[in-house]
């Protein structure tokens, strides 16, 4: 057993060594190719090949869609919980304020019937949950580690209550008709209609790809080292010059806006919202994407974000010995993040700093902190 | 006066730690406060470098008053302290810590400068530049927790217990390191349990005993005080 893990080990460990160490050139061209490969994933005439990978028992298109969306969500949530360090257990809550914003300023259902278009709502959507973001940071990232969290799973549970008795939210019969995003192909049909998920996919497929550039630039920025020194040792970083507060409610508000952009997507892909689509068990999912993947390493939360909400759908409509498997989904997530918890807690791709973190922590635990 | 502290106290929930403090430091001079377990002498520090905040009196740094400055801002006027400890960024090489004490800076020349004057003060940081700051002994993580500081430039430089946990002769080596930034111009506030050390280098010293100054003079004077040899000088 040893012997395989060994392995394993040093097979990782060559492999990322090359792959720091490969020309610029090869980098890009891997790159380029896995992102041509996810925009031609969802096709027939390519996935066919691909043998049990598409789930069969659904629409492989719409399931694409809900991974990016979990995908887009694990990058946002990776800004708070793996740059900035803050546990937020009530995520899902910025992507409600965001379905819900485009909900309630599109729909005809609403109570204001403003029925402005979906493109011009998005900013809005985005503006709000960051604002939201803001406004529930200021008071609370005053607090640390336990009391965030709960704080912030208070927060979720808020906006969902909100939603289910609030008349102007309209609880479970929700909003409909609200629009969808705009664009006609040359023959007049609708680029992002009711039938084809797939141009719905592409589109957050590339939002995706530029929130993980603007993101990856900002780690790498004067705003990126605060972070980490937040994270590490807030003390220590305040003692340094860092504006803790400040950078913490940045991480919170970017986080939020990009948990709200997932909403407004989700919103106008959905044609309705209601209360149910907003259970606290999401945010809680989210966040395991984003430790499974390796919290603080972009790469990780989107390899966490997809293989979560990918194995969730796979295991749809498969029986074994007369049981569905589907059922039994969290059960298996759970032993799952339990054993990563023990075996590899930094997660599948770990941050290289936060790696060393927690052997540090292991450390000073050890020594008898 | 650089810094001048005045009747300051600080309160810990419920528990007062600290009961009207007054000291001062003035530019160029080294002053050590020592003092027992839980006197208060961490405290104290947290209070000036403003990770905590006080109930009452007054801190004026340069003349200007500080009592209710963020601690942030307090390292952007020039104060700036290396914690006690593993106050270090554990995940972050050595280098990143020490360009993490110039995070304030935007002269880049000069902070360039610094980091060569730090690695030359501490050899043993060069060696381990690309190392996280986790992975250092406790005595490397100390000299990266004085190296940190320094690289802010700080007119007054906070230390807490820079000896702490170190072999012998390496805490020879850190006050005579810390005699050397002081000659080259850099005040010198020192928190100390070791006071035969702190009380040979510093030009005056105060002593803490539950929260509260009870004596204080030059180092040679407290050095050869009956009541202090015997309390923390282990001789009698």
């Amino acid at each position: 057993m040893s012997g395989i893990t060994q392995g394993i080990r040093t097979f990782r460990q060559a492999a990322g060594e090359r792959w720091r160490t490969a020309p610029r050139a090869v980098r890009w061209s891997v790159l380029a190719a896995v992102i041509i490969f996810f925009y031609a994933l969802p096709n027939k005439e390519f996935y066919q090949y691909l043998g049990p990978i598409p789930t069969t028992e659904s629409n492989f298109g719409q399931v694409l869609f809900t991974i990016s969306i979990y995908v887009l969500l694990a990058v946002g949530l990776n800004v708070v919980v793996g740059f900035a360090g803050l546990l937020d257990l009530g995520y899902f809550g910025f992507f409600a304020v965001g379905a819900y914003t485009v909900a309630v300023l599109t729909s005809p259902s609403s109570d204001i019937k403003t029925l402005w278009p979906w493109l011009a709502v998005v900013p809005i959507a985005i503006a709000l949950t960051a604002i939201s973001g803001v406004a529930l940071g200021t008071p609370t990232l005053r607090l640390r580690g336990d009391y965030l969290a709960i704080v912030t799973l208070g927060f979720a549970e808020m906006i969902r209550i909100a939603a289910t008795s609030s008349s102007f939210l309209k609880g479970q019969r929700g909003f409909n008709q609200i629009p969808h995003p705009p664009g006609e192909y040359a023959d007049g049909r609708p680029i992002f209609g009711v039938l084809d998920a797939r141009p719905y996919y592409w589109l957050v497929l590339t939002l995706i790809l530029l929130v993980v550039f603007g993101v990856r630039n900002l780690t790498r920025s004067r705003v990126g080292r605060a972070w980490v020194s937040i994270r590490e040792d807030e003390d220590a970083a305040q003692l340094m010059g860092v504006p803790t507060f400040t950078f913490k409610l940045w991480a919170f508000a970017i986080g939020a806006a990009i948990g709200g952009l997932a909403g407004a997507l989700f919103a106008g892909k959905q044609n309705f919202v209601n209360s149910q689509s907003f259970e606290l068990l999401n945010s809680i999912i989210i966040l395991a994407a984003v430790i499974l993947g390796g919290s603080g390493n972009i790469v990780g939360a989107i390899v966490g974000g997809g293989l979560v909400a990918y194995l969730i759908e796979r295991f749809r409509g498969i029986e074994v010995l007369g049981v569905e498997l589907y059922e039994f989904r969290f059960l298996a997530f759970g032993v799952i993040l339990i054993i990563m918890m023990i075996f590899r807690p930094q997660g599948l791709i770990p941050n290289r700093r936060r790696a060393a973190e927690l052997k540090d922590r292991r450390k000073e635990v050890t020594v008898g902190g | 006066m650089l810094l001048e502290i005045e009747d300051v106290s600080l309160l810990y929930g419920r528990i007062q730690a600290l009961h009207g403090i007054s000291l001062t430091v003035d530019e160029g001079e080294i002053v050590a406060l020592i003092g027992a377990n839980g006197a208060g002498k961490t405290t104290t520090m947290r209070a000036i470098s403003g990770i905590r905040p006080i109930a009452s009196g007054r801190i004026r740094f340069a003349g200007e008053d500080i009592s209710r400055l963020r601690a942030d801002l307090r390292v952007r006027r020039g104060l700036c302290q290396a914690p006690e400890g593993r106050g270090i960024f554990p995940g972050m090489t050595v280098l990143e810590n020490l360009e993490m004490g110039a995070y304030t800076r935007r002269d880049r020349a000069e902070v360039a400068k610094d980091l060569a004057r730090v690695m030359e003060l501490f050899p043993r940081l060069a060696e381990r530049r690309k190392q996280p700051g986790g992975t250092l002994s406790g005595g490397e993580q100390q000299m990266l927790a004085v190296g940190r500081a320094l690289m802010s430039r700080p007119k007054l430089l906070l230390l807490d217990e820079p000896s702490m946990g170190l072999a012998p002769m390496l805490i020879q080596q850190i006050f005579s390191i810390i005699t050397e930034i002081n000659a080259q111009g850099t005040t010198i506030l020192l928190v100390e349990q070791n006071a035969q050390q702190a009380l040979a280098r510093a030009h005056r010293a105060y002593v803490l005993e539950t929260g509260r100054i009870v004596k204080s003079g030059t180092g040679a004077d407290l050095l050869h005080d009956p009541a202090v040899k015997e309390a923390y000088l282990g001789v009698a």
